[in-house]
């Protein structure tokens, strides 16, 4: 570079800024801004939510009678796997990865994700692995029917010989799903640790960046053994191994074992963005600070540690030895602890504050309720002698629906009208938003309260038929799904509504403080015009001091 | 943020702009640490990976110490002497690419490839020794649980010894390129810290399999 004058010198640089494709194309290009990439995100996790819903509207009217009426039974087992596996891989996990897409680099103050091109790599996988998945419906023998979990020996059943069968399909997606999944992970762990805004330390990043950072961290650590399990799996399906085979010297349980190592981490993997989501919402809606801030911050760590110790309380019943069961229920019940600190932070975060019942306040104070019961119901699980009884029947399906719906679900459409307006630039219709919350919150509990009574009483779960005397929890149960199904449609209406022509939104409608409110609704390109300078901590409501030094220079003049 | 782990790179706002792969030219007073990102990733995809191998450690461990049938019948067990020299080829390649790596630093670019490509010969020998001494065995990947775990271990592990040489085969073909590697090479480095990754999976699969038998 010589002596080249400074306005030649801008406008060269000026035509070199990445031009994105205009409107709805940007949105299936391979693009490499975490905004866009976190819409394709969202708006592919919420397809496969509906289909996912749709699998459990057929699943509730197959149960509305004890007889198996409405389904072949293998069909039904094909339906509760399916379901089970697309909610997981293909709407909670993505879902909450494109939230944190699209959040964790404004709230850090960068302009992007420090891996862009692996990021945008790594969400395409998604619509290919849940494409390939969703193409098992047309195998001659149907999809995977032996559970999500798809433990051996049931799952290296096949009659028909074939050497390409559901089962194998379904590893096969879980297995890119999880290549995936740690792309995502490094991206955000480098992203995290090396691209903060000057001035922001760790103990001034938004707690929903601690719950980001947490859960990738237990991705990382854990879902190698699934890896490991999986392609285990896969040879003992197609190349006649043994490895979980008892006649030939092999291991059932061991499966269970590298299963749930990491599929128990994995639930904390999906439920503390959820608690991140409540550390940033509740407080904009009661104008107070996060109370606790640095508890919260360091409880979500404790949680990702703890939440790697505890997988065998899975396989109490599965002939695992008294000494390993008593240990498990021990750590099992110990990460109830830092779960817990949470929720009294949310109840002090709330207490006394100047509450706004808008839509995502509801949808999160209702989440928090539900998920207390959860937390009442799972440590009961933990209980080896309660789970003895218990295991396997609809109590446990009622505990992890008032978890995944209930909690981890709300929280999301929480987040989803939350930074609706920063997302799109425009307001979601605030009555529809409430009708989806009152439908969403009977419906949750309409369907999966009475659930634990029929566990309780003996309902085993995945069946099609069952004893008459339980037809009443399960007529209850499915009108609440009916409900719940129903409540979709407000929804649908009103994002897709308000997003072609609904009002445009301020920077800040919720007068919130935060890096992402400081710029424009949606935010540019590469957000900040200049990159923050953080001179204090999160949650400074009620505070006068400033959150940067620099707050004209983040946005063009 | 800690730079310890970057390699050396020469502060040239001008290259950085034209290489920059995020275009945002316009902020060039930024500093961008893109080959400390990279080896910080690349770093906690690699203790990532451990845990697979970890994994599948655990899953031998345990079936060895509970399963009634472990080896197949016929079989005695594993001829551990063309494996230890296995073994020592494959550490020793472990100390050349870092003497090439040394090289690297020193801007000694004919050395660098030199003992580049005698580190892709030693990673060649053990895979080609691998080869060898599966024809040789006596049972296959079917023959029990034994079977299944011997082949899934070494073969697991020889698919990154072979990943490992490709790496090195497209950093020695970019060594070729004038001045490539003046501005950093993190790539090399990344592709040298696999290397030894892999090394150090070897001796604790070479405990597991062949010295406690």
């Amino acid at each position: 570079m010589t002596n080249a004058p400074i306005e030649t010198l801008s406008t060269a640089v000026e035509a070199l800024k990445p031009e994105l494709p205009p409107g709805w194309r940007r949105y299936f290009s391979f693009s490499t801004d975490h905004k866009v990439i976190g819409i394709q995100y969202l708006v592919t996790s919420f397809v496969f939510f509906l289909i996912g819903g749709l699998l459990s509207m057929v699943m509730r009217a197959e149960l509305i009678t004890p007889e198996s009426d409405l389904l072949d039974r293998s069909l039904y087992n094909s339906m509760f796997t399916m379901h089970g596996t697309i909610m997981i891989f293909l709407w909670i996990f993505p879902s909450l990865v494109g939230l944190a897409n699209y959040l964790v680099p404004l709230m850090i103050g960068a302009r992007d994700m420090a891996f862009p091109r692996l990021n945008a790599a790594a969400f395409w996988m998604v619509p290919v692995f849940g494409i390939l998945l969703m193409s098992s419906y047309f195998l001659p023998g149907g999809t995977a029917q032996a559970g999500w979990w798809s433990y051996p020996p049931v799952s290296t059943q096949n009659p028909t010989g074939n050497l390409i069968t559901g089962e194998v399909v379904w590893i096969l997606a879980v297995a890119i799903s999880g290549v995936s999944s740690i792309m995502g992970a490094v991206n955000f762990v480098t992203t995290i640790v090396r691209m903060r805004a000057p001035g922001m330390t760790y103990f001034r990043m938004p707690a929903y960046v601690w719950a980001v950072l947490s859960a990738q961290l237990i991705q990382l650590a854990a879902l190698p053994a699934l890896t490991a399990g999986a392609v285990m799996l896969l040879f003992d399906a197609v190349a006649g191994t043994a490895f979980f085979d008892p006649e030939r010297g092999g291991n059932p349980v061991l499966f269970q074992h590298f299963f749930w190592f990491y599929s128990h981490p994995a639930v904390y993997v999906m439920a503390l963005p959820a608690f991140g989501i409540f550390s940033e919402i509740l407080p904009v809606y009661a104008r107070k600070p996060l109370f606790g801030y640095k508890v919260v911050a360091v409880s979500s760590l404790l949680i990702s540690l703890v939440s790697v110790l505890v997988w065998v309380h899975h396989m109490y019943a599965s002939g695992t030895p008294g000494w390993m069961r008593m240990l498990f229920m021990f750590s099992t019940m110990l990460v109830a602890v830092p779960t817990g600190v949470k929720v009294f932070a949310w109840t002090a975060t709330v207490w006394r504050g100047k509450l706004r019942l808008d839509t995502p306040m509801l949808f999160c104070l209702g989440a928090i309720m539900m998920f207390v019961f959860a937390g009442i119901t799972g440590v009961m699980l933990a209980s080896v002698p309660v789970d003895i009884h218990v295991n396997n029947t609809y109590f446990v399906v009622g505990h992890f629906h008032y978890i995944v719906y209930g909690t981890i679900t709300m929280a999301m459409f929480g987040a989803l009208y939350h930074w609706f307006p920063k997302i799109t630039g425009r307001m979601y219709y605030e009555g529809l938003g409430k009708l989806h919350f009152i439908l969403a919150f009977v419906g949750t509990n309409l369907c999966f309260l009475p659930m634990h009574l029929a566990g309780l009483h003996g309902m085993v779960r995945r069946v099609s038929s069952y004893d008459p005397e339980f037809a009443f929890s399960n007529v209850l149960a499915s009108l609440g799904g009916f409900l719940l199904g129903m409540s979709t449609l407000p929804f649908i209406l009103n994002m897709v509504g308000a997003w072609v022509q609904g009002k445009q939104a301020p920077d800040n409608p919720w007068r919130a403080i935060g890096l992402e409110w400081l710029v424009s609704s949606p935010p540019p390109v590469e957000n900040f015009e200049e990159l923050p300078v953080v001179v204090s901590g999160p949650y400074g409501y009620g505070k006068s001091e400033p959150l940067v030094s620099n707050e004209a220079a983040l946005k063009p003049h | 943020m800690d730079s310890s782990i970057t390699s050396d790179q020469s502060a040239q706002p001008v290259l950085a702009i034209a290489n920059n792969p995020h275009g945002h030219e316009n902020h060039g007073s930024e500093e961008h640490d893109h080959a400390g990102n990279s080896m910080f990733g690349f770093i906690v995809f690699l203790l990532s990976e451990s845990v697979i191998f970890l994994s599948f450690f655990a899953g031998y461990a345990m079936i060895k110490l509970t399963t009634p049938d472990w080896l197949p019948p016929g079989v005695e067990g594993l001829d551990v002497n063309a494996p230890t020299i296995n073994t020592i080829v494959l550490v020793s390649s472990s100390f050349v690419i870092y003497f090439a790596e040394r090289a690297l630093k020193q801007n000694k670019l004919i050395q660098f490839r030199l003992l580049w490509l005698l580190t892709m010969g030693m990673g060649t020998y053990f895979l080609v020794g691998q080869a060898i001494e599966w024809s040789e065995l006596q049972f296959g990947l079917t023959s029990g649980v034994y079977g299944g775990l011997f082949y899934l271990l070494t073969g697991f592990h020889g698919l990154h010894v072979l990943i490992g040489i490709l790496l090195q085969g497209v950093m020695l073909g970019r060594s070729l390129i004038p001045n490539n590697y003046a501005g950093g090479h993190v790539g090399v480095d990344e592709t040298s810290l696999f290397w030894h990754f892999v090394d150090v999976i070897w001796i604790v699969l070479f405990c597991l399999i062949y010295l406690w038998q």
